[in-house]
C-alpha cells in the first residue's frame, strides 16, 4: 500500500478509519491551531483523551493520533512518559500523596497509609504507580514533591491542593468524594495567606517605586 | 514594632483580594512597565538594562538573565520565549504562590521579555499539577487579549506578543531546559545534547529564550524603576530580592521574599521559626534537593549565589529544606536518591544506572545489610555520575548524596551498626542459594 497524500508516518490512522466523536475532534483542533508545529498538541490533546474516557484509552489515542496525523504509538510512547497520564483505567477520582522529602518528614507516608485504608486501595501498589479502591472509583498514588512542601503533608485531590492534613482526614475526604460534597473547604491551598502575613509598612526603597 | 526580615517587591499587595484580575492588577500599576517598553524602548535597550541590573535567573543556575537574552541572534527568524513554570525541585514552591496570586505579574514579565527578544510567540510551560494555577494563567491572558496587552500590533506599537500556557504532564526532568523543549514540541521530555544552545537552535529550531517565572516577574519592576533601583538589594553579585521556599522541619513553613545577602540564620530562625520545640537542627538544603547538604556551622552564611557556592552548595531555585535531630541523614539521602531514580529519563548511563544502583545500595545501609566499604561504593558511583550526562538530573542526586556521606558518614555507619544488631539479615543471597532453596 503507497503512502497516500497528507498520510503521516507509518502507523498513522488515516482520518477515515477512525470514528472520532465530534467534540473531541473539535478540541483537537482547536489545540493544533494553538502551536506553529501540530506534534506541539501531543499533551494537550492527550489530555482531552483523558477527561473524555477517564484514562488514556488505545481507542482514545488512535482517535487523538488521527487528527492530529501522528501514529498512535508514538502517542502512546508520549503518553508512557509522563506520570499524570493513566494508560490503564482510573477510576472517577484522583488522589496524589506526596512522600518527597519534606512531607515525609511531616507524615506523607502514614498521610498515604490513611488513604489506603480509607479507600482500600493497594498500599504497595499505591507506593508504585498508584492503585484503585476496590470499588475501582478512586485512584490514589504516592507521588513525588508537588511543589507544596509549605502544607505538607499534602495531596492533590482532583487537581486541587489541601494540606496540611492528618490522617484522620483521609476517610474524611473519600467520604466527601464518594457523595459529592465539598472538600475540605478550609484545607485548600488556594486559599491560604503568606506565610509572613500581612503587608507590613513597605520599605523605604520599594515605597517610592513605580 | 521590629523592622520585617522581609523585603517584599514581589510579594507586596499579592494578598490583596482579586488581584489576579486585571482590573485590580491594574490598580496596583500593573502593565504600566508594558506600556513603557513597548511604546518608548527598544528591545536592544531592555536587554542592556536587564544586563545592567544584574538580574540572575532565578531557577536553579543563576546565570545573567540579560546576558542569556542578548546571546539570541539580530534578524527576522522566528523567535521564541519559553517561561519554566515546571517547578518541580523537590522544596521549591515559590512560583507556584507567585502565579496563583498574580497570574498578571507573569504575563506582563513575559511580555516584556518576549519583546526584549524579539519573540512574537511565547509559551507558560506549566506542570500538570498545578491545574488550578495554569486554569488563573488562562484567565489571565485572556484579560490581557481582550484589553490589548497580548495580540497582533500590541498597544498600536506594530509588536506581535503571544503566549500560550502550555501544562505539562508530570516529568521532573522538564523543568531542564531542552527536555522542556522537546515535551513543547510534542515528545517524551528527553535533553537535548548542548551546544546548540537553546538561544541559537531551541523550540522548532528557532532562537528561544527560557526564563523561570519569578526571573520573569522581575522584569517589569526594572523596567519601571531603572537597574539602578534593582541593584539597590541585595549583594553586589546577587542584586534584588528573593523568594525563598521553607519547608520541613520548621514551625512555619511557607514562601518569605528576603534581600539577597542577609544571614540565613535569619530566614530558617527569623522567618520560619526554625525547627519545634525542643529540637535542634541538623542539617539543611540550602537551594532545592538537588543542593549539597550543609549543616549547623553554616548557618551564619549570607544567603547569596556566592555565598552559598563559596561554601560548596548552591542557592539553587532557592528553596530551603530544614531536617531537625529526629531526622534520620541516610533515610534522607534514600528519600532523595529514589526521587532522583524515579524520574531520570534513562537516556544516559550513569545517571540511569547511577540513580538506580545509589537507590539499592542506601536501602541496604538502611536495612543493616551493607559494609561500611558499601559507602565508598556509594561515593565512588556519586563521582562517576558527575558531569557524564547530557543533563544534570544525575549530578542533582550525586552532589546532596556524596554531601551527606562525607559529612555524616558516622551516622551512615552508626545506621548500618545498629541495623545489623537489631536484625543481623543475610546479605542477599546468591545463585548457589537460590537454586538449593528451589530444590528444597
Amino acid at each position: 500500500m503507497s503512502e497516500g497524500a497528507g498520510r503521516g508516518p507509518v502507523g498513522t490512522p488515516a482520518d477515515h478509519e477512525v470514528e472520532v466523536p465530534a467534540e473531541l475532534r473539535a478540541e483537537i483542533e482547536e489545540i493544533i491551531s494553538r502551536y506553529p508545529q501540530k506534534r506541539s498538541a501531543s499533551i494537550p490533546a492527550l489530555f482531552a483523551v483523558q477527561r473524555r474516557y477517564g484514562w488514556c484509552t488505545p481507542e482514545g489515542i488512535r482517535q487523538a493520533a488521527a487528527v492530529m496525523g501522528v501514529s498512535a504509538p508514538y502517542l502512546e510512547s508520549v503518553a508512557s512518559f509522563y506520570d499524570l497520564f493513566h494508560l490503564e483505567p482510573a477510576g472517577r477520582h484522583r488522589i496524589l500523596v506526596c512522600t518527597n522529602i519534606s512531607c515525609w518528614m511531616r507524615g506523607g507516608d502514614q498521610l498515604l497509609d490513611a488513604f489506603c485504608e480509607a479507600t482500600g486501595a493497594d498500599r504497595e501498589a499505591a507506593g508504585h504507580g498508584g492503585a484503585l479502591s476496590a470499588d475501582g472509583e478512586i485512584h490514589v498514588s504516592g507521588f513525588e514533591c508537588l511543589g507544596a512542601c509549605d502544607l505538607a503533608p499534602m495531596a492533590s485531590i482532583d487537581e486541587r491542593y489541601y494540606g496540611p492534613l492528618e490522617d484522620a482526614d483521609a476517610a474524611a475526604v473519600v467520604d466527601a468524594l464518594r457523595s459529592g460534597a465539598e472538600v475540605l473547604p478550609d484545607r485548600e491551598m488556594a486559599k491560604r495567606p503568606l506565610a509572613g502575613g500581612p503587608d507590613g509598612d513597605p520599605d523605604p526603597r520599594v515605597a517610592g517605586s513605580g | 514594632m521590629p523592622e520585617s526580615l522581609e523585603t517584599r517587591v514581589l510579594f507586596r499587595h499579592i494578598d490583596e483580594p482579586g488581584l489576579c484580575r486585571l482590573e485590580t492588577y491594574e490598580r496596583y500599576g500593573g502593565y504600566t512597565a508594558l506600556k513603557r517598553a513597548f511604546r518608548d524602548c527598544e528591545p536592544g535597550e531592555l536587554v542592556s538594562e536587564f544586563e545592567a541590573s544584574g538580574l540572575r535567573g532565578r531557577g536553579g543556575a543563576g546565570f545573567s538573565m540579560g546576558k542569556k537574552a542578548s546571546f539570541l541572534p539580530h534578524g527576522d527568524m522566528a523567535k521564541y520565549l519559553c517561561c519554566n513554570a515546571d517547578e518541580s525541585e523537590p522544596g521549591t514552591f515559590k512560583d507556584r504562590e507567585l502565579m496563583l496570586k498574580n497570574p498578571h505579574g507573569l504575563v506582563e514579565g513575559v511580555a516584556i521579555g518576549a519583546m526584549a527578544a524579539g519573540a512574537t510567540r511565547a509559551f507558560i510551560y506549566i506542570r500538570g499539577e498545578y491545574a488550578e494555577i495554569a486554569d488563573r494563567l488562562d484567565a489571565a491572558v485572556a484579560e490581557a487579549y481582550d484589553a490589548g496587552y497580548l495580540g497582533e500590533d500590541v498597544l498600536g506599537t506594530k509588536v506581535d506578543v503571544d503566549i500560550v500556557v502550555h501544562r505539562g504532564a508530570g516529568a521532573y526532568i522538564c523543568g531542564e531546559e531542552t527536555a522542556l523543549l522537546d515535551s513543547l514540541e510534542g515528545k517524551r521530555g528527553n535533553p537535548r545534547l548542548k551546544p546548540p544552545f537553546p538561544a541559537i537552535q531551541g523550540l522548532y529550531d528557532g532562537p528561544t529564550l527560557i526564563n523561570n517565572v519569578e526571573t520573569l516577574m522581575n522584569l517589569p519592576n526594572v523596567v519601571n524603576n531603572g537597574p539602578d533601583w534593582f541593584k539597590g538589594f541585595g549583594t553586589e553579585q546577587s542584586t534584588g530580592t528573593k523568594v525563598v521556599s521553607v519547608s520541613g522541619c520548621v514551625r512555619r513553613p511557607g514562601n518569605y521574599e528576603i534581600e539577597l545577602g542577609i544571614p540565613s540564620r535569619d530566614i530558617i530562625y527569623g522567618l520560619a521559626g526554625g525547627p519545634p520545640e525542643g529540637r535542634e537542627l541538623k542539617a539543611w538544603y540550602p537551594g532545592g534537593s538537588s543542593s549539597p547538604v550543609l549543616g549547623p556551622e553554616e548557618l551564619d552564611l549570607p544567603y547569596s549565589f556566592e555565598a552559598l557556592a563559596e561554601a560548596g552548595s548552591m542557592l539553587g531555585s532557592g528553596a530551603i529544606i530544614v531536617a531537625d535531630d529526629t531526622v534520620s541523614i541516610p533515610e534522607m539521602a534514600l528519600r532523595t536518591a529514589r526521587f532522583y531514580r524515579h524520574e531520570s529519563c534513562g537516556k544516559c548511563t550513569p545517571c540511569r544506572e547511577g540513580t538506580n544502583w545509589t537507590v539499592k545500595m542506601l536501602e541496604r545501609v538502611v536495612r543493616g545489610e551493607a559494609t561500611p566499604m558499601d559507602l565508598d561504593i556509594i561515593a565512588s558511583v556519586q563521582e562517576n555520575i558527575i558531569g557524564h550526562c547530557l543533563c544534570v538530573l544525575g549530578d542533582a542526586m550525586a552532589m546532596p548524596v556524596s554531601s551527606m556521606v562525607r559529612r555524616w558518614r558516622h551516622e551512615f555507619e552508626e545506621t548500618i551498626a545498629r541495623a545489623r544488631e537489631v536484625a543481623p539479615a543475610p546479605l542477599e543471597p546468591g545463585p548457589a542459594a537460590v537454586v538449593s532453596g528451589a530444590g528444597a
